[in-house]
């Protein structure tokens, strides 16, 4: 890298250096799928546009008219990507976050019972793995439960948990933070279960030769060992924490939260209003991931792990 | 702990006539079968061994003569399936407990969360000593095994012999009467490794622990020992067991010197014998 010699020389080509680093290729992409969104949203919204015009019996529209028409339809098949821009600009830079109509809002709803969801799950996994790792019986029967627990669709028990914890009158934000509970804490039991299995035998056997309790063997080797499985895991709970929230809007008809906006835009058709609290949900779990992988960085920083 | 020892000691005299209060580690027709799918392994078959108080004993043998095994039978890392063992006296189980002994693995086996000076401290903090006992033995250690300055550095700062320098710290921390190393300087380079034996000799020297040294270099155990112990595969068994009459004070040159050469010829007579690659 010190030697001149080794630098290429400069290229003609203007875009040699554009895809050379990361954010060349990745803003290329970007622009690719935005061009095929808008050939798509066109393609999509051309129908109803040719309704439109047979009905006010207006024949021979010129082209350029027709794209820009199916561009700014009020409910369109296939939104383009500015309507959802300016729809996010307005429901939240322009409303009051207390407002109804404030994305922001109703994100805000979603992001506490995906977070609160997230937490116990999170807790629920670690202490999970912690007795099935120690236990055989355990072991034995509780991993076939955990695993049987994920393979029924969320869709049908969310609205059996709300229903069952509002008849016992929990209601708010617990009976949705149960559905992210419920998805978040597979990835973290599985993953510490690994983790906390995986210090090598030589490392077990230097405990033994101390004559560790158990406890100690747990908080000063198997934790330690497990921290970076249990990062991973997080960021996949994390993200099905999310999922469990917006899930567990649904069924409840809830007034708030992102779901409650999916919900209200399908049933009058609102696509616009769909298609944005969908990027803001996308949005506020890239969000949440990176946040985590923020936090993985600097624990791994200060365990010594990272060179 | 050391009061609890005596008395356990004093109590095995009553028991049996042949144990002398001197006796680290005494062996009796000791065996260890490993059931495997392809029927038992042999791993040791019928030692008999006494070490000493402030011996020097070097395993030596093929790989899979159960040289390992056994001190991992003394550490209580396995159990014996026939024959009796005892360890200061008392079982191994019981000695572990007591901690008896210092184990130093092939590897050096540092946690890489962990600084030297924490990965020192690891067995002190197990056995719960004083934030002040610990830095005094994290401290004195490390300078024992000349590493004073790198406290807070993780292990993969290290070279390889400094890392298994600090393995030995770590176990020399727990203050044992009884140090047990497995290969711990295979992983050496030549100079390395001589460099290290020199410090260990000196640190036996100093310390009058009592150590035991599984290894299969020649030259090696013959330098370290005072008594080296030939062991042969199939089944692991005790070929021969040589009491050296070199001088504890040793330095390297000592190798060239005839007794040396006579001992190491003896190990090499019976590491010859005991191999079984010709049948």
């Amino acid at each position: 890298m010190t030697s001149t010699a080794l630098t290429p020389s400069r290229s003609l080509n203007p875009f040699t250096g554009l895809l050379s680093g990361t954010t060349g290729p990745v803003i290329v992409v970007v622009i690719a799928i935005i061009g095929a969104w808008y050939i798509g949203a066109v393609a999509l919204n051309t129908p109803f546009q040719l309704d439109t015009y047979e009905r006010a019996d207006r024949t021979n529209v010129p082209f350029s008219e027709l794209v820009s028409d199916t561009l700014a339809q009020e409910r369109p098949v296939l939104p383009a990507p500015h309507q959802i821009a300016i729809e996010i600009w307005q429901t939240t830079a322009e409303k009051k976050i207390t407002s109804k109509r404030s994305l922001i809002y109703h994100s805000g709803i979603t992001l506490s019972s995906t977070l609160l969801g997230f937490l116990i799950g999170t807790t629920l996994g670690i202490l999970l793995a912690i007795g099935i790792i120690h236990s055989r019986v355990l072991e034995k029967s509780l991993m076939p439960w955990i695993i049987a627990s994920q393979t029924i669709p969320i869709l049908a028990i969310a609205p059996m948990i709300i229903v069952v914890l509002n008849a016992v009158g929990i209601s708010g934000l617990l009976p949705k933070a149960m559905i992210s509970t419920y998805l978040s804490f597979f990835p973290v039991a599985v993953g510490m279960v690994k983790g906390l299995r995986s210090p090598e035998v030589i490392d077990m056997d230097l405990m033994h030769t101390y004559s560790a309790t158990r406890v100690q063997t747990l908080w000063k080797l198997r934790l330690p060992y497990a921290v970076p499985f249990l990062f991973t895991s997080m960021k996949i709970g994390m993200a099905a924490s999310l999922v469990g929230a917006i899930v567990g809007e649904l069924p409840t008809g809830a007034v708030a939260g992102l779901g409650a906006r999916l919900l209200s835009g399908s049933y009058y058709g609102q696509t616009l209003q769909i298609w944005s609290a969908l990027i803001m949900a996308a949005f506020l779990a890239g969000s949440l991931v990176a946040l985590i992988g923020l936090v993985e960085k600097l624990a791994l920083k200060r365990m010594g792990m990272t060179r | 702990m050391t009061a609890l020892a005596g008395a356990k000691d004093t109590e095995m005299v009553d028991n049996h006539k042949s144990a002398s209060p001197d006796r680290v580690i005494d062996i009796e027709k000791l065996s260890l079968t490993f059931e495997t799918g392809d029927g038992p392994v042999h791993a040791l078959s019928d030692i008999d061994l006494k070490i000493e108080q402030g011996d020097f004993v070097s395993f030596i043998g093929p790989s899979g003569c159960g040289k390992t095994t056994l001190l991992r039978v003394i550490a209580d890392l396995e159990q014996p399936t026939a024959g009796s063992i005892t360890v200061n006296g008392v079982s191994p189980e019981e000695a572990r407990l007591n901690r008896a002994y210092g184990y130093v693995f092939q590897a050096a086996a540092l946690y890489s969360w962990r600084t030297i000076a924490k990965n020192v401290a690891l067995p002190l903090e197990i056995m719960g000593l004083s934030r002040s006992e610990r830095q005094e033995r994290i401290a004195r250690n490390l300078e024992l095994v000349n590493l004073t300055g790198f406290e807070k550095k993780y292990p993969w700062q290290l070279s390889g012999g400094m890392q298994q320098r600090a393995s030995i710290a770590r176990a020399l921390a727990v203050e044992p009467d009884l140090l047990l190393m497995d290969e711990p300087f295979g992983a050496l380079d030549e100079i390395v490794r001589d460099h290290l034996n020199e410090q260990l000799l000196q640190l036996w020297a100093k310390t009058s622990k009592t150590v035991a040294f599984v290894t299969h270099s020649i030259p090696e155990a013959v330098f370290l020992s005072t008594k080296i112990v030939v062991l042969c595969p199939r089944p692991g068994r005790i070929y021969d067991v040589i009491e050296s009459d070199l001088p504890r004070e040793r330095t390297l040159d000592i190798r060239e010197s005839p007794e040396f050469l006579k001992i190491a010829h003896r190990v090499r007579e019976g590491l010859k014998a005991g191999h079984s690659y010709e049948d």
